[in-house]
């Protein structure tokens, strides 16, 4: 065991704790439970929110598996990593101002709402919600396993141990603290992860002998990884480009990125945060990747993907440093998972549990409330947990089956329900049941659909449906209409 | 299409449609830069590759270039075209016509 590698991350799960218990105080003494636990009272000021959503689009795929993609693949990989740089601007811009007034309109505190308030139709919000947390702990499995592997790579202690440690963090401050400790949590993270990664880079380039050196080296090991198509053309053109769906435009539809898209202050906060998360984001996945594809160059000889970060940064940086440097992806993790967690959450108390089996409106009925919120995020907690001790292979690809089915989901309900008039519930549900199906379908049996990622197709296809079936079918209520695009608040009973 | 009911709109959606197309632009022009530099300049074989600070021409255009370029595009795009507003209800100050 390396105790100066554990030292840094000992303090650094402590000050998590620490900002989980002042969120918590908080919650104790604000005046709406349930706007506090999922979203925080809409309180993000710019810097916070780039740093969430920075926090929650880096995970362990960018951190570790990623780069030991790029370790495999070389420079084309770091290619492919860049096409999230737009996300940021897209998430933001694209459902933008309007998602965020018409969440206050209807005091949304999670998408589903506002799915709800658009569609009027419980088969969408009971179908949203169940994908959701299908998804989430899928996706939350996979960031498991990244930080229990990294931890076991770094330290030395077992993968069970680190999966322990690990776990009950992320879990117990999401359950004491809810969405305003995993903001918190996510911006110390966001300054953590860009401080590692630069790090990292320069320990690289340090070892290596500059970047000059350490190309040439790489180049000597194969040609093919400084080119944009990576060793036996594996990254060829149909297939890297399908990546601009899967992770920039479609990433419009993932709900954890959509929740903060309402969760801000005022439309100054977003536009701060526009600039700020590119920014922020592009260096990490710059950094990460290029150190990823460097790497080879110093330690040319690891075979297992997830040990690759761990064995380079051992080797180029001091133990003090890289038990820093290991916060760093850790903190991308835990920030990914802590907000699947609350949004998972989130699903089951407040969309299906208050919407459809909804309690008396006692003042029991409210403590309950309370106590559901954190118990089912401590449930959920354990149900990842337990699945992520029989841990599978790469956890990239697991990762990218959640992705994808998440924006299957979610993707066209809400842009078309945002800018579209005549999209109606219909078309909304039967765009979600073709889209899981055909994406459930294509990634068992299909894999790749003219040479690119199945997303495309997927897309594709629940698109036509939506828009075909809302055409053929009734247009949406004038009330809906009002809401969405009047300019009057539509009372509700 | 025409709506069959009239309602007064909320010009706020008028200008976040605007914002809307200008977020997708600025990406579509990214996939643009990210695609001529990469292929552009690195299809040839590797050997034949021209290096600047000792990384490709074509990793260092379509990926630092291009993430220096888009930054500074990003902040443009809220400087020239994004609008402050009020998120909360409708507030007669906050119209800038009248009906819509």
């Amino acid at each position: 065991m390396n105790i100066q590698v554990l030292l840094p991350l000992i303090i650094y799960l402590a000050v998590m704790f620490s900002l989980a218990f002042y969120s918590r105080k908080r919650l104790s003494t604000s005046g709406n439970f349930l706007e506090e636990y999922f979203i925080g009272s809409r309180g993000m000021g710019g810097f916070v929110l780039a740093m969430t959503l920075v926090a929650t689009y880096t995970s362990a795929s960018s951190f570790v598996g990623g780069p030991g993609v790029a370790y495999k693949m070389g420079l084309g990989w770091v290619l492919l990593a860049m096409i999230q740089l737009p996300t940021a601007w897209l998430t933001l811009g694209v459902l933008g101002k309007k998602f965020a007034i018409i969440a206050r309109r209807v005091n949304a505190v999670t998408v589903n709402d506002i799915l709800r308030e658009r569609y009027q139709n419980r088969w969408v919000v009971i179908l949203g919600s169940l994908s959701l947390v299908l998804f989430f702990i899928a996706a939350m499995v996979a960031q498991f396993i990244g930080g229990a592997r990294l931890l076991e790579g770094m330290t030395g202690i077992s993968y069970n141990t680190g999966l322990i440690i690990f776990a009950s963090t992320v879990i117990l401050y999401t359950c004491i603290g809810g969405f305003r400790a995993v903001v918190l949590t996510d911006t110390v993270q966001g300054i953590v992860m860009m401080i590692g990664t630069v790090a990292l880079l320069v320990g690289i380039l340090h070892a290596g002998g500059g970047m000059e050196a350490t190309v040439t080296t790489l180049r000597e090991i194969d040609p093919a990884l400084v080119t944009p198509f990576a060793p036996d053309g594996f990254l060829a053109k149909p297939f890297i480009m399908s990546f601009w769906i899967l992770v920039c435009f479609g990433v419009i539809g993932l709900p954890h990125s959509a929740v903060r898209c309402f969760g801000y202050r005022d439309s100054r906060s977003m536009h701060t945060a526009i600039v700020l998360s590119t920014v922020i984001v592009g260096v990490i996945m710059l950094g990460m990747h290029l150190s990823g594809a460097l790497g080879r160059a110093i330690l040319p000889e690891i075979t297992v993907g997830d040990k690759i970060i761990p064995a380079i940064t051992l080797t180029v940086l001091h133990p003090v440093f890289a038990g820093i440097f290991i916060a760093g992806p850790l903190a991308a993790i835990m920030s990914t998972i802590d907000s699947q967690l609350i949004l998972a959450s989130a699903a089951i108390v407040k969309d299906l549990y208050l919407n459809y089996i909804r309690p008396s409106e006692s003042e029991k009925a409210e403590k309950v409330v309370k106590q559901l919120g954190s118990w089912t995020t401590l449930l959920i907690g354990l149900i990842v947990f337990l699945a992520a001790f029989r841990p599978p292979d790469l956890i990239v690809w697991l990762n990218l089956f959640a992705f994808g089915g998440m924006q299957a989901a979610f993707l066209w309900p809400m842009v078309l329900g945002l800018y579209w008039k005549r999209a109606n519930a219909t078309g909304a549900l039967t765009s979600m049941v073709s889209g899981l199906f055909t994406y459930f379908y294509m990634v068992s049996y299909v894999k790749r659909f003219y040479g690119m990622h199945v997303i495309v197709p997927t897309l594709a296809i629940s698109l036509v449906i939506f828009v075909v079936v809302s055409l053929v079918t009734q247009r949406p209520d004038t009330d809906i209409l009002k809401l969405f695009w009047g300019r009057d608040r539509v009372k509700k009973s | 299409m025409k709506d069959s009911d009239s309602f007064v709109s909320d010009l706020r959606f008028t200008q976040a449609n605007r914002e809307a197309f200008w977020a997708v632009g600025l990406a579509v022009l990214n996939f643009l830069w990210w695609y001529t530099t990469a292929y552009g300049f690195g299809s040839k074989p590797a050997e034949n590759y021209t290096y600047v600070l000792g990384l490709p021409l074509w990793f260092m255009l379509s990926c630092v270039g291009g993430l220096v370029l888009f930054s500074l595009f990003s902040w443009l795009m809220v400087r020239l075209f994004f609008r402050e507003m009020s998120l909360d209800d409708y507030l007669p100050e906050n119209d800038v016509e009248g009906k819509g």
